[in-house]
């Protein structure tokens, strides 16, 4: 079992996304995150889908969501060298000195930015891979964290490659 | 020239080359029937049902290899279609369904008769679409056709919604001749190099065996498939999609495979060092229990859907491509190529199999005083020159008709394989019949299945289809009985079939003929009678053996060479497990 990020170019119509999250359901296979968006191409969105599964589960998956008639393209960038971004905004209880002191410098350490501020709260607006985020929540242990919201994974290939119709 | 989306509609349908609209009208689509009404290019039929319509169209599209189209109204209409649509879908029968959906300004206010038919479908279709703008629909029913009709082909649905066929806006209409998708290119030529190393694997076997679906048949390669079995004189089994697509009375031909196959298609898989596999999926009928199918063979396969490929078995050469085009190539080099296929390991290899095929695992007792069901069928076949269009329910009927009925010829064997849709043979007959109005066309079904789409009779009777039905009528929901006979120790849940109809009379009512046969002595003479009739239709009641099974069989789960045999085969293996001989 292993994690893989598929990034896929759908056509940008109505209904594309229920496709791929039909398939992903119907054939019970995992999705750890979706992302969706238009491209510079309006006729064109974006997907990235974080899934887990054996070799032969991910080849299914490949497979079959290059036969949705609205794909257009995909790469499963875990093949080569790439980089994957999430972004997470956290909402934590920063009511006291000293907590709003321990807040601020984790936040510090990990090159998030505080965004908005309450007399009981921060809210902190982080960046990086998914394994950065899940360690950012790991360190704020020690503090009440209120709500999260996580983007899911974007990613894209290192040097020349690209995904391009 | 400027026409509405209902003409549109209809005109499009016409340039395609449609003959056949299948359908049943609604307020969502009474737009376009009206501009039926004026056209006479495409006959509709109406059917008594939607789900029928459906069926009828799979059964054009199986017979013709073009595609079915079916128009039904929103709603109810949609939703009686879809377990057609799904029955299509997984045997890949191209087909276009037309649904009508409410007004678009009203979509998503649970307007009167609206249900989300893109949403509904979207699992057993292979592709549809959701029209927002008449001067796109011309275009979509374009894209509809092609994505129906080439590569894997399956159901496509287009849903309508009914300001889209406003007879008062017109717009300009152009059909394009030809479409191209960025987002859909399927592949046709296979890879050479894999070819290559194809054939050579194959000609180095010592006991090839292959293994045939359905995506022969589909993809209309038959000829090239008699041509590569006949050059390497090897063994050839078919599943049950397959029948037909190499002639069932060539001696090569060693019967079908999987839960029913015979004992030597069966053990001929098990035992094989080369399996050779032929637009056919590795269906779980066919394969069995998984861990140990063909546990020793290298294993090719060749079908025109990458997903297919090492779906359950992993497989050592894929060549993804049109099965016609590839088989093609490889013939090509089998036949200039200067190595030969084993002699000696070969002609070994045929005596084990005929070895196996001297056990006659298709014996059946023929001095009973019943009626024995293999035997109606062979004697069906025999009436009919082995030459009759012949469509099935799902049962027990229907692996007889499979296994007896012998076919010489594709896309004359017309049953619901993948989704197993009881209900499917009258209707799917009706089309067959529309498409060759001069041939024999029969219904093989069971009582039980008949019944799912018995109002079609009245369809039959205002287009004059003369359909022959052969009911094998055993008072149960035969298959069921015969699980529960195996696997639940006879405890006989709810597959007794009480209060049937008298169908003589029934057929007789919706103005055809029925005949009841209780009498083995008579069953010659009045199959004869009947089949005699050519323009009427003719509902043949055979009251058969309510005990009798279908033999061989793999349990679910077991392995190929586990297999279940009849008491009247000369076979060694175990035997019903529960039955005595009777
Ligand atoms: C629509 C549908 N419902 C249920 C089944 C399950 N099923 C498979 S075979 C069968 C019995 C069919 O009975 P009959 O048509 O009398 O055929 P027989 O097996 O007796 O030949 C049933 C209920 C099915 N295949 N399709
Ligand atoms: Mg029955």
């Amino acid at each position: 079992m292993r994690r893989h990020i598929i990034s896929i170019l759908i056509e940008n119509e109505a209904g594309a996304l229920s496709r791929v999250a039909g398939l992903f359901s119907a054939r019970a296979y995992n999705i750890e995150s979706l992302t969706v968006a238009p491209t510079e191409d309006p006729t064109l969105s974006r997907m990235t889908i974080v899934t887990v599964g054996t070799e032969r589960i991910i080849e299914q998956i490949i497979k079959q969501l290059n036969k949705l008639i609205d794909v257009v393209k995909l790469s499963d960038l875990s093949e080569g060298a790439h980089i994957e971004r999430e972004m997470m905004l956290v909402k934590v209880k920063a009511a006291t000195m000293s907590q709003r002191d321990d807040v601020k410098r984790l936040s510090d350490i990990f090159r998030g930015n505080i965004i908005d501020v309450t007399p009981s709260t921060y809210t902190i607006e982080l960046t990086g891979s998914a394994t950065k985020i899940d360690s950012f929540i790991e360190a704020l242990a020690e503090h009440k964290i209120l709500e999260t919201v996580r983007s899911g994974v974007s990613g894209i290939a290192r040097g020349d490659k690209i995904l391009h119709v | 020239m400027e026409l509405s989306g209902a003409e549109i509609l209809v005109r499009c349908l016409k340039d395609e080359g449609v003959e056949f609209l299948f359908g049943y009208p609604g307020g969502s689509v009474l737009h376009i029937y009206d501009a039926l009404y004026q056209q006479d290019d495409i006959k509709h039929i109406l059917v008594r049902h939607e789900q029928a319509a459906t069926h009828a169209a799979d059964g054009y599209a199986r017979a013709t290899g073009k595609p079915g189209v079916v128009l039904v109204t929103s709603g109810p209409g949609a939703t009686n279609a879809v377990t057609g649509i799904a029955t299509a879908y997984m045997d890949s029968i191209p087909m276009v369904v037309i649904t009508g959906q409410v007004p678009s300004a009203v979509i998503g206010s649970d307007a009167f008769q609206e249900v989300d038919a893109v949403g509904i479908t979207r699992p057993c279709v292979k592709h549809n679409f959701l029209v927002k703008d008449v001067t796109k629909l011309a275009e979509t029913i374009k894209k509809a056709f092609y994505v129906a009709s080439t590569g894997r082909p399956g159901p496509v649905v287009i849903d309508v919604p009914k300001d889209i066929t406003d007879p008062a806006i017109k717009v300009p209409y152009h059909y394009p001749d030809k479409i191209t998708m960025r987002s859909y290119q399927p592949t046709v030529k296979g890879h050479s190099g894999q070819i290559k190393r194809a054939v050579d694997l194959v000609l180095i076997a010592k006991k090839p065996m292959i293994y045939t679906g359905g995506g022969v048949v589909l993809g209309n390669a038959s000829e090239e498939l008699r041509t590569f079995v006949r050059h390497l004189g090897y063994p050839i089994t078919t599943t049950l999609m397959g029948l037909g697509s190499y002639p069932a009375s060539d001696e090569q031909f060693i019967g079908m495979l999987g839960m029913h196959g015979t004992y030597e298609a069966n053990m001929a898989m098990h035992d094989c060092d080369v399996l050779i596999a032929i637009g056919a999926r590795f269906d779980d009928r066919v394969t069995g229990k998984i861990a140990e199918f063909c546990p020793d063979a290298q294993i090719i396969h060749i079908d025109i859907d990458p997903s297919s490929i090492s779906k359950t078995i992993t497989v050592d050469i894929p060549i993804v491509g049109d099965v016609a085009t590839v088989l093609q190539e490889m013939n090509h080099l089998l036949v200039t190529g200067k190595k030969q296929p084993q002699k000696k390991a070969l002609e070994a290899w045929w005596t084990v199999i005929n070895g196996w095929r001297a056990q006659q695992c298709m014996s059946f007792d023929r001095n009973s005083d019943k009626i024995k069901p293999q035997a109606v069928v062979e004697l069906v076949h025999e009436i009919t020159n082995g030459d009759a269009y012949v469509t099935s329910d799902v049962g027990q009927h229907q692996m007889w008709a499979a296994q007896y009925y012998g076919f010489e010829k594709p896309n004359r064997w017309i049953n619901s394989g993948g989704l197993g849709t009881m209900g499917f043979g009258l209707p799917a007959a009706m089309g067959v019949q529309l498409a060759f109005p001069d041939d024999v066309v029969i219904c093989i079904t069971g009582e039980g299945s008949i019944q799912m789409c018995i109002q079609e009779l009245s369809t039959c009777l205002q287009y004059g289809l003369p359909v022959k039905i052969v009911a094998l009528n055993n008072r149960y929901l035969g298959m069921v009985r015969q699980w529960q006979e195996f696997f639940y120790k006879e405890r006989y849940s709810h597959s007794y079939m009480e209060s049937l109809p008298d169908f003589v009379k029934l057929a007789e009512s919706y103005g055809h003929v029925g005949i009841r046969i209780d009498d083995p002595k008579a069953l010659r003479a009045e199959l004869e009678r009947g089949f005699a009739m050519k323009d009427r239709l003719v509902f043949f009641d055979i009251v058969t053996d309510q005990t009798e099974n279908v033999y061989p069989m793999i349990a679910q789960g077991k392995a190929h060479n586990e297999m279940h045999m009849s008491p009247h085969s000369n076979c060694e293996l175990p035997q019903s497990p529960d039955r005595e001989l009777s």
